[in-house]
């Protein structure tokens, strides 16, 4: 074959020379090939809720690390954070593709131009109240410390949550969950280093490291309790019931504060789901605006 | 004709080589080229999507589908061995095998990680990581004792 100047210039190949949207990756169709047949007796609205709440934290979290993205404390662990946040990215594409693929896609087809793809729709042209996140995703990164403090708790709900979504009945959730799993290790023993050497280094470090944990603390009052979403779902052999992680994760950040010499704040009292209902507080519409406000402005852009 | 398409990040490679081109056949008429990510956010999927309908098109080809494999997942043990070679031969130490996927609950690793790779430079066993997170998805950074340089490991998933 006759190379490319560039390996960029193989994208217009494809499509004729035409450009790609610029809020995209000019690749259509994440799922093309995938079977996404829904499994027996499941509600297609229910998958495509659940995937949104998967799919939608990761989005969250992603675009809250990437704001670390020139102002980390090193060059390498902004590169370690950009990592992450484009490993999050990847699967929230995946979900929101799911989502799109089961016809779930809220208000966003209404406002988004029929060349975005559905994931894209998705991200872009929700409002606040269409996210299905947890507040715990959604909160400010505050300083290093407490960006690490919540990344080694969202990574440990996640990676418990996927690892058993890996027997999901649902073969496209499973296999996301089983490529989510090699990589949310990483997440969460990265972010669980950071606090052990926080935590167990100087008396400021671990000053902030234990403000980081008490901050983040609160916001767990929500995530273990499972929307009647997650409860058919779990029922039906397609979803994790959240409840059913509580053990492992309390066990793994116990593990890391006592190791870290941080003391471990009083568990909050469980409350009904608000981010996966639909509800939030302004920190998210702030985030949004951030995220969205480009591609709202110029919604058939391309490059 | 697929399997000489390169990868765009390490253009020493083939998507064979890195075990991500998973299939190729002809199913009516139309050749069906199967590829699977190595992260779910690599960016580089849609370049490789891209280079390969060219290839094919360029090739003769004119009904061609390339259709994506979630499962199962990449690991970077497809890479063979020529693969490795190649990568070796770029400066890039290639990754030792990959670490077992229990089933239940995923062991936390806080300590620093076990993995070794000898410098690709000097051929020195004695290299430390600098980060698990290189400038690709794939790649940690570690640096030589012996030469003092530092290089790429595709780390091991």
């Amino acid at each position: 074959m006759a190379h490319e100047e560039t390996v960029y210039e193989a994208l217009d190949h494809a499509s004729g020379g035409e450009g790609h949207w610029a809020f995209g990756t000019g690749f259509d169709e994440p799922l093309a090939g995938v079977d996404t047949t829904v499994p027996d007796g499941v509600d297609p609205v229910d998958l495509g809720t659940y995937c949104l709440m998967l799919g939608d934290d990761a989005l969250v979290l992603a675009q809250r690390l990437t704001q670390w993205v020139t102002a980390a404390p090193e060059l390498e662990e902004e590169v370690a954070i950009a990592n992450v946040a484009l490993d999050l990215l990847g699967q929230a594409r995946l979900l929101l593709a799911r989502a799109g693929s089961v016809g779930v896609l809220g208000r966003s087809r209404s406002r988004a131009t029929a060349s975005i793809p559905d994931e894209d729709a998705l991200a872009y042209f929700r409002e606040p109240d269409e996210f299905r996140s947890t507040a715990l995703v959604a909160a400010p990164n505050g300083d290093f410390a407490r960006t690490m403090a919540r990344l080694l708790v969202a990574a440990t709900i996640r990676l418990a949550v996927f690892a058993r979504l890996r027997e999901s009945r649902d073969s496209v959730l499973a296999a996301i969950a089983a490529k989510g799993v090699n990589e949310l290790t990483y997440h969460r023993d990265h972010a669980g280093r950071w606090l052990l050497r926080l935590g167990d280094g100087t008396a400021e470090s671990h000053r902030r490291a234990q403000d980081g944990v008490d901050t983040v603390w609160p916001l767990l009052a929500d995530v273990f309790t499972p929307t009647d979403v997650e409860t058919r779902l779990t029922a039906a052999g397609v979803a994790v019931d959240p409840a059913t992680v509580r053990a492992e994760v309390q066990a793994v950040l116990g593990e890391v504060l006592g190791r870290a010499t941080l003391r471990l704040p009083d568990w909050p009292a469980d409350t009904a789901p608000r981010g996966r209902a639909g509800e939030h507080g302004p920190e998210l519409g702030d985030l949004l605006a951030d995220l969205q406000g480009l591609a709202r402005q110029h919604p058939a852009a391309t490059w | 004709m697929a399997e000489t398409v390169t990868d765009p990040e390490l253009p020493t490679l083939t998507l064979a080589d890195l075990g991500v081109l998973r299939d190729v056949r002809i199913e009516r008429g139309t050749v069906v080229v199967e590829i699977t990510p190595t992260y779910t956010g690599c960016p580089a999927m849609g370049v490789m999507r891209a280079d390969l309908l060219h290839a094919l098109h360029s090739a003769g080809h004119r009904d061609v589908e390339v259709r994506t494999v979630l499962a199962p997942a990449w690991t970077t043990d497809w890479i063979t061995v020529t693969g490795r070679r190649k990568l070796a031969e770029g400066g890039i130490a290639p990754p030792g095998p990959a670490p077992d996927r229990p089933e239940g609950p995923i062991p936390l690793r806080l300590g620093s990680t076990r993995r070794t790779a000898a410098c690709p430079l000097c051929g020195s066993p004695d290299t430390v990581e600098i980060s698990e997170f290189g400038a690709t998805a794939c790649k940690a950074l570690r640096r030589c004792r012996a030469c003092l340089e530092p290089f790429e490991h595709v780390k091991e998933i």
